[in-house]
């Protein structure tokens, strides 16, 4: 245990170094080059592998590939290259790759601002690939949020076989601050579960009732498996049936919702009387907590409930906090995409929306003013 | 076992998808069957060997071999390899795809790996056409053949995957036809054996889709078109080799040379004392 300063973006990379990384593909783009760089520097030295691949594509199935090889595997990037990544997260989710992704938002659409932040990647962070499927994502708010939740997007990625994403925005990836630093002994880690059964009984896909989570076999093991991309049965063999696809659609989708209770969390403040419920996440959370604190020394009755997790997000714990509340208040850097998640949770409730929309990091005002509009 | 190499094979999968006259069954014998031999001498475990392949008619090939595999999304078999390699060295692995996956939509990672000396062995069979999908026009496509997507005749001059692979860096540079199994085999096992990036394209036949476009929908017709342009040639380079459907298309090693490869330089420069 050590406290340290540092960005943002050097905290995820201590925090995967810590978590057992050991291969890391990535392809430059701001705002996470310096993850890319210090891993560069700092991953050889723990035997690890670092590979800059030709654009994100390349990347993403690199970490595919590394952790089907039996290794714990992440890459980094930001929206245009999550975007070019979308086609592999799919895969990954299909042939339920443990991999890591660190996603730091930055001002889009497209190029946008290169350099700004931003919050408008919360549906694509999870949606961006075709198909129905579930994967996990985190989004921070500090730097020591920064270091633990890697580390723990690596535990839930190596437990249910699936793409954690660590969301962050180019804020936190650059902002210094306190953390502590915890060695691999001071924490929890978690591998993948390994087969018990000989080659000739193993089914690659074949799930543990409990968890719905299949063991998982890596390549040189002997154990001749089939990473396959399309619809498959337990063996991993192709069958274009409406049992097999049915199956395993819900199995990808089940095995991240039946254990929502494992995986969701959250974090309140001030929300045991609240009657006006601020939602805010991230580096935007900082600023709505201030101002729920400044509210609340006028005598307004604030809170605000901090989705850890957004996908899948914590409904059971909102809905508990916001039970007195009046008016619920989503802020977010974007015209409505959490906004619009938190309106299917409250069909009973005005949910409004108080955008944010700005490349740089917002002020106190420029929240108070979006506040203002509605309140 | 029935077939000499179904212990290779996921024998309960067959039969395959491929069409009669298809060219991939041979392709994929000619590699098994190198790794029997391989085996056999002592010089490969099976066991280490990873397949890879993308998505179209040669991609299915990953359903079918008894060897770790991945069926990746398509044109990212190379990319999906290059994790596999580096996150494990010990692994011999094989990119086996066609020509859409390998040299269209995965051009990129063609060139990189190439340029790398990445130590994969890419085996492309090339049909010259998107046959999984209805015959649609490749990047390898002959000039002026009707494909569903020039049904006024191909306006596009073909890539040659032999000198981008020569341009780009690779050690081992070889094509052969369907038509000449056994030199493909003896190919196949000298590339196993070698580091970097090595390359063999098999010209194969697909009767059913390229083959009815060109008036070659039977297949020992088309197979007897293919042995007539082929022409076998013994040390040239791969910048001479031609690659012409309608006169002739040079087969044989076109390199073979030692240079380091992309793991051994790895090591070499991210030398650091490990903490």
């Amino acid at each position: 245990m050590e406290v340290r300063f540092q960005p943002g973006n050097i905290a995820v990379s201590e925090g995967a170094i810590v978590a057992g990384l050991k291969f890391f593909a990535g392809y430059p783009i701001t705002p996470v080059n310096e993850i890319f760089e210090y891993l560069s520097q700092e991953l050889p030295k723990y035997g690890g592998i670092i590979y800059q691949a030709e654009d994100e594509i390349a990347a993403i199935n690199a970490i595919i590939g590394a952790s089907w090889a039996g290794v714990k595997a992440m890459t980094a990037t930001s929206g245009p290259g999550y975007s070019l990544m979308a086609e592999g997260i799919g895969y990954a989710v299909m042939v339920e790759a443990p991999i890591v992704i660190v996603y730091s938002m930055r001002a889009g659409p497209s190029t946008g601002v290169a350099t700004g932040t931003g919050q408008g990647d919360v549906v694509q962070s999870k949606w961006a690939s075709h198909g129905h499927y579930e994967l996990i994502v985190l989004a921070p708010n500090s730097v020591q949020e920064c270091f633990d939740l890697t580390i723990e997007a690596f535990n839930l990625a190596e437990k249910y076989r699936v793409p954690v994403i660590v969301l962050i925005d180019a804020v936190l990836s650059h902002m210094s601050e306190k953390y502590v630093w915890k060695s691999p002994g001071e924490v929890k880690l978690v591998t993948r579960k390994k087969p018990t059964v000989p080659p000739e009984q193993y089914k690659p896909f074949e799930p543990d009732p409990e968890d719905l989570v299949p063991p998982m076999a890596c390549y040189g093991e002997g154990y001749a498996v089939l990473a396959e991309s399309l619809s498959h049965d337990e063996r991993g063999y192709y069958d274009p049936s409406k049992e097999t696809y049915a199956k395993l659609v819900e199995r990808l989708t089940m095995k991240i919702i039946k254990n929502k209770k494992n995986i969701v969390m959250s974090e309140t403040y001030m929300t045991s009387d609240a009657n006006i419920l601020f939602i805010a996440f991230g580096s935007v959370s900082r600023i709505v907590h201030a101002i729920v604190r400044e509210l609340r020394s006028k005598g307004v009755k604030a809170g605000l409930f901090r989705p850890i997790t957004l996908w899948p997000i914590d409904d059971e714990g909102l809905r508990k906090v916001a039970s007195r509340a009046e008016k619920v208040i989503v802020v977010e850097m974007n015209y409505g995409q959490l906004h619009r998640e938190i309106m299917n949770i409250f069909r009973d409730k005005n949910v409004l929306l108080a955008p944010v929309i700005s490349p740089d990091p917002p002020t106190i005002n420029d929240v108070y003013s979006s506040i203002g509009e509605i309140l | 076992m029935i077939h000499e190499l179904d212990d290779l094979l996921r024998t309960e999968r067959l039969p395959h998808v491929w069409c009669p006259g298809c060219g991939i069954g041979i392709a994929l014998s000619a590699f098994l069957r190198a790794v029997k031999m391989l085996a056999r001498r002592g010089k490969i475990d099976p066991k280490k060997i990873v397949f890879v392949s993308g998505i179209g008619c040669t991609g299915r090939a990953a359903g079918y071999v008894k060897l770790d595999a991945a069926h990746t999304p398509h044109g990212r078999a190379l990319a999906y390899a290059v994790g596999v390699k580096l996150a494990n060295p010990e692994l011999e692995v094989v990119v086996f795809t066609g020509d859409g996956d390998l040299v269209g939509i995965g051009g990129n990672h063609f060139l990189h790996a190439a340029r790398r000396n990445f130590d994969v062995l890419v085996i492309m069979v090339n049909n010259m056409i998107y046959a999984l999908t209805g015959g649609q026009l490749a990047p390898t496509t002959p000039q002026g053949v009707y494909t569903t997507t020039t049904p006024y005749g191909n306006p596009e001059p073909p890539l040659d995957a032999v000198k981008i692979a020569a341009v780009a860096g690779a050690t081992y540079i070889a094509r052969w036809p369907v038509t000449l199994p056994l030199m493909l085999q003896k190919s196949i096992e000298r590339a196993l054996l070698k580091k970097g990036f090595r390359f063999i394209e098999v010209i194969s036949t697909c009767p059913e889709i390229f083959g009815r476009h060109i008036g070659y929908r039977d297949p020992v017709e088309l197979l007897k078109y293919l042995r007539k342009i082929v022409r076998v040639r013994k040390g040239i380079s791969p910048l001479e080799a031609e690659y012409d459907w309608f006169k002739v298309i040079d087969c044989g090693v076109f390199l073979d040379i030692e240079k380091p490869g992309y793991i051994e330089l790895y090591n070499k420069y991210f030398k650091v004392e490990k903490k």
